[in-house]
């Protein structure tokens, strides 16, 4: 009597003062870490990070932990593989990542039939989220800046004429699109397009801008990928003297990326950009993700667009896990996102329940010259801005016939 | 006194000269280790499969490089062309029969090699590396220009292909249908390849490669056995590119730039060219170390695999096999002939 | 007079375009040339030159010109150790295991800096006097486009000379022609490739800091450029300084002309060009007839 009652008690202690083991939910990334998207990984990388540090209440009791794959180049193919094995080998629970739209494309199909949640933090063509039910967006779509761009360039510019130079790949093509119709819809007119080269390698764009003064519009709205090429950008711009000939350089916040901004100097001055995010917004949010972020990983360091894409990827698959109590399956994570609103670094976000694409402000900058650096003075803003490609049924965002 | 005739058919060196096309034991090993493969590593296939379109990418450019001679960057050019070919005609909803696709596509990369073989075999060294590598430039602007047809940048993605002989289905995220049709593609393009080389037409190659002014002078028609073989590595390199459409159901630019070509010359050089098997060898080492050493340490296999390159290059000629056939040679030297 | 002014401003973009690329290519037809190899590393050296220039200026405050001349020797006695140790290991051997060589020693290159540096694109901050604009006289031009011009006419000048009026340069010359003659001259052919070696790529690093204004400067040099610039040394002819020259302006200048007016043609001109004239002159432009 007295071996059962000690037997039972034990187990009853055993039982009671087992670690309470936190569920772990393993989040599959799959970015470019090393070639030529390095530099955009480590951002995006280092922004769903933080956001980890500087929440870790709200993520308790689960654990996230990451596995990440190196999808290598913008091919595509490693991108498959990459997520084919995250799915299959490794069994995550949630997809993440994908720095460049060809990326995305063409892991749609595995998305699909692996049948996980996946969230977009950079990879901006518009109709990306059609092509999987299972894609969720937290970055933003060229639709967002370029339509918005055009209105504001109309309205707030009270500009007439505008040349624009564009890299010669989707994107590209699709600030183009974006900008044209909303700016010719305001009043105005595109009096030359003029592809600059490809997203591979950094043209020199002398020929390209030269051909721009010649025409002598109010304004020369470019779109180029982040980084090299956008410094490149302004650089030629200044080289040729082409704010004293008038014309005004505007653009979606890509050419002015934060990481970038510094290093351009005082040639940016003048630059007017039409962006859901910047370091220098002034908000609450921001103010406290910008300093975390120099405190990790350095005073000379700035968060910036994909920076924040990752953070706010983040915060959603954190609302996720806590929303379905670890369990992630995907048809109920839709649910719990439908209208699902997160007070981002870049202001109230939203998922839109339809497109599952990213609903958000955008600001309209002008770079001067602030305590001896570059600082981005917002001039405009327009709230809850959808993907208009999407909204409008634009070519490609149409949803397929079934 | 005169030795005892002997038949010639028996003499030692008619033996081994009519023997060295005799299939040996050993050569069935990549075949086996390639079906233990998929027995033992199901959650591999998707690596698995980019290998095996890997090795017969390989093994096209074997034929021309290790073989003919002919050192080309352009190579992808083929790859590309069976790619989009396949791709377009499945984007659109005009052919997406699988087998019959591979054939369309070896023969759009056949056509392609045959022309630009005719055109661009007249020159050598340097000046042909070039005129290879510009041809496959140019065929890569002209994709991105025809971005109707081709998709441009962004490529044409989820391709609908039809069931392999109508039954097995080509699923994305466990690929043994894909593993094991591409195998057998590779085997049959391999047993063609293997029996090419050792045809009178092979040996001529090879005899071109040693010595080419000496097989001018014994009337060989020389410039006609480049480019047939030129557009046979083509043909070849046409169906890898058509397969990995299939495989991938995408196809995009990525087909047909320097950087595939560029691997694909370096896995043969490190595999050891002219060997056939250096394809396999090279490939698998290329791609397990770019593979595992990229999960392990994400930022520096670039480095790693620098140094492997290097080191190969300066310490063994003609890659790993060249190691393991200096070794062997020193085992078990080369019985000399009467 | 407007027709004037747009054809000014054409050559001029083009020109200095293509003295970058002369530049940085020379050392690759005279290396090929002399010594016969097939080094695709030369883009990395470029590049190495490139960084190390940044960095001077940006960590020890060095002036651009000082810079300049600091990562020309530091590349150029870099490459020199290279050669000796590695490089010369590899002249008998095929065609191939130098292409395997040299792009093994590229991966490691761009590797090393990705891991000291970092991935990003390294700015360069020209001095306040070549920045801007010039007046000249039909029109106002880009400063440091006029500037590049000038040191290329400079350095194509300076080693115009040094080929045809040194003996070094005819040592150089006499062993591209003929080694084997050179060799039993009495030549000492190891040294003077160590020498050549070493000032190609010491230029090469030149061409690579001059040229980070347009072409920029991150781990991916090494490879992105590396096409145009064998463009260049194929068709200006192997071994030959005035035949680098000229392809080098020719497709700077037609590479410029057709991106103004007709962007969306993209490089595929180049390369169709580039394939028409190695059709029509297999040996280059300016290259040695072979046999």
């Amino acid at each position: 009597m007295i071996k059962r009652i000690i037997a039972i008690t034990i187990i009853a202690l055993a039982l009671g003062v087992a670690p309470a083991r936190a569920q772990e939910v393993k989040v599959g990334v799959a970015l470019p870490y090393t070639g030529i998207g390095a530099e955009f990984a480590q951002l995006v990388d280092r922004g769903m990070e933080l956001y980890l540090k500087l929440n870790a209440d709200k993520v308790k009791p689960y654990k996230i932990t990451f596995i990440r794959r190196d999808v290598k180049d913008p091919s595509g193919a490693n991108a498959k593989i990459a997520v084919q094995e995250l799915l299959t080998q490794d069994n995550v629970d949630v997809l993440a990542g994908w720095i460049y739209s060809p990326n995305a494309i063409a892991s749609a199909p595995i998305v699909s039939a692996g049948k996980k949640l996946a969230v977009i933090m950079n990879a901006g063509t518009a109709h990306i989220t059609n092509l999987s039910p299972y894609y969720v967006r937290t970055s933003f779509s060229m639709w967002h800046a370029g339509y918005a761009l055009g209105e504001a360039s109309a309205k707030i510019l009270q500009a007439k004429t505008a040349v624009v130079g564009y890299t010669d790949f989707p994107p590209g093509k699709d600030s183009l699109a974006a900008f044209k119709r909303s700016f010719e819809a305001s009043g105005g007119k595109v009096i030359d397009e003029i592809p600059m080269g490809s997203a591979g390698a950094v043209p020199d764009f002398t020929p390209f801008f030269q051909r721009a003064k010649d025409k002598k519009p109010d304004l020369f709205f470019v779109f180029v990928p982040a980084g090299d090429h956008a410094a490149a950008v302004v650089k030629t711009y200044a080289a040729l003297g082409m704010r004293d000939a008038g014309i005004k350089l505007i653009g979606p916040g890509d050419i002015t990326q934060d990481t970038k901004l510094q290093a351009m100097g005082s040639a940016a001055v003048g630059l007017i950009t039409m962006h859901h995010y910047h370091a220098d917004l002034d908000n609450p949010e921001n103010k406290r993700f910008v300093e975390a972020w120099k405190k990790e990983y350095g005073a000379n360091t700035t968060p910036d667009f994909m920076a924040v894409g990752g953070y706010d990827g983040m915060a959603l698959i954190v609302h996720v896990v806590q929303a379905l109590k670890g369990k992630i399956e995907v048809d109920a994570a839709l649910q719990a996102l439908k209208g699902w609103k997160f007070a981002s670094p870049r202001g109230p976000i939203m998922i839109d329940p339809v497109t599952r694409d990213i609903v958000m402000n955008e600001y309209l900058s002008e770079a001067v010259m602030k305590d001896g650096r570059v600082f981005q003075k917002v001039i405009g803003k327009i709230d809850g801005v959808k993907d208009a490609c999407k909204e409008q049924k634009i070519g490609p965002c149409a949803p397929a016939p079934k | 006194m005169t030795p005892a005739a002997v038949d010639w058919h028996e003499h030692p060196a008619a033996v081994a000269l009519a023997g060295r096309h005799r299939v040996r034991a050993w050569e069935a090993i990549p075949w086996v280790l390639a079906l233990a493969f998929f027995f033992a590593f199901p959650k591999y296939l998707g690596f698995g499969t980019e290998l095996l379109i890997t090795v017969l990418f390989a093994l096209s450019l074997d034929l021309v490089l290790g073989y003919a001679g002919i050192v080309t960057l352009g190579q992808a050019a083929f790859f590309g062309a069976g790619a989009y070919t396949v791709g377009m005609l499945a984007k659109r909803g005009i052919w997406n029969e699988p087998i019959t696709g591979l054939i369309l596509a070896a023969v759009v990369a056949a056509a392609i090699g045959l022309g630009s073989g005719l055109v661009l075999l007249r020159t050598q060294g340097l000046t042909l590396l070039m005129l290879t590598l510009c041809t496959m430039a140019l065929l890569e602007e002209a994709a991105n220009l025809a971005h109707d047809y081709t998709g441009g940048f962004d490529g044409l993605d989820s391709l609908p292909i039809a069931p392999l002989l109508g039954r097995f289905e080509f699923n994305p995220l466990y690929p043994t249908t894909q593993y094991l049709y591409v195998l057998a593609v590779l085997f049959v393009c391999f047993v063609f390849v293997r029996t090419l080389v050792y045809s009178p037409f092979g040996q001529s190659l090879t005899g071109i490669r040693e010595n080419t002014l000496r097989m001018h002078a014994v009337g060989a028609p020389v410039r006609r056995r480049l480019v047939l073989c030129y557009a046979l590595s083509a043909a070849i390199a046409g169906v890898a590119g058509g397969i990995w459409a299939q495989a991938n159901a995408y196809v995009n630019l990525g087909t047909l730039g320097l950087d595939r070509a560029a691997t694909v010359l370096i896995i043969l050089v490190l595999g050891g060219y002219g060997h056939l098997y250096g394809a396999f060898v090279g490939a698998v080492a290329y791609m397990a170390l770019s593979h595992f050493l990229s999960k392990i340490y994400p930022t520096a296999w670039q480095l790693g695999l620098g140094l492997l390159l290097v080191v190969i290059a300066l310490f063994a000629r003609n890659g790993i096999l060249g190691i393991v056939e200096a070794a062997a040679r020193r085992i078990r030297p080369p019985r000399a002939t009467p | 007079m407007i027709f004037g002014v747009d054809v000014a401003s054409m050559l001029l973009g083009g020109v200095a375009a293509g003295m970058v690329l002369f530049i940085v290519s020379v050392g690759l037809s005279v290396t090929m040339g002399l010594m016969g190899f097939v080094n695709l590393a030369h883009g990395g050296f470029a590049m190495l030159g490139g960084y190390a220039i940044a960095q001077a200026m940006k960590l020890w405050g060095f002036g651009f010109v000082t810079a300049l001349c600091f990562g020309f020797v530091v590349t150029a006695l870099a490459s020199a150790v290279l050669e000796r140790l590695l490089y010369a290991r590899l002249y008998r051997a095929t065609e191939l295991d130098q292409v395997l060589f040299t792009i093994g020693l590229v991966f490691m290159m761009i590797a090393s800096v990705t891991l000291l540096v970092g991935p990003e694109n390294q700015p360069l901050r020209l001095p306040a006097f070549l920045q801007g604009q010039v007046n000249l006289g039909i029109t106002h031009y880009r400063t440091y486009s006029v500037v590049l011009i000038v040191v290329g006419i400079v350095i194509v000048g300076g080693l115009w000379l040094g080929f045809e009026r040194t003996r070094t340069g005819a040592q150089i010359r006499a062993a591209v022609d003929n080694r084997r003659m050179a060799e039993s001259l009495g030549i000492n052919i190891g040294r003077l490739f160590t020498l050549t070696f070493a000032f190609g790529s010491g230029m090469a690093a030149l061409g690579g800091g001059l040229g980070a204004e347009f072409l920029g400067l991150d781990p991916q040099y090494a490879l992105k450029y590396l096409v145009y610039f064998l463009i260049v040394v194929a068709v200006g002819g192997l071994g030959r300084v005035t035949g680098v020259f000229y392809a080098a302006l020719l497709i700077g200048v037609l590479d410029f002309t057709l991106k103004k007016y007709l962007p969306q043609g993209g490089t595929a001109f180049i390369y169709a060009l580039t394939i028409l004239l190695l059709l029509w002159r297999p040996q280059g432009l300016f290259g040695a007839k072979t046999t």
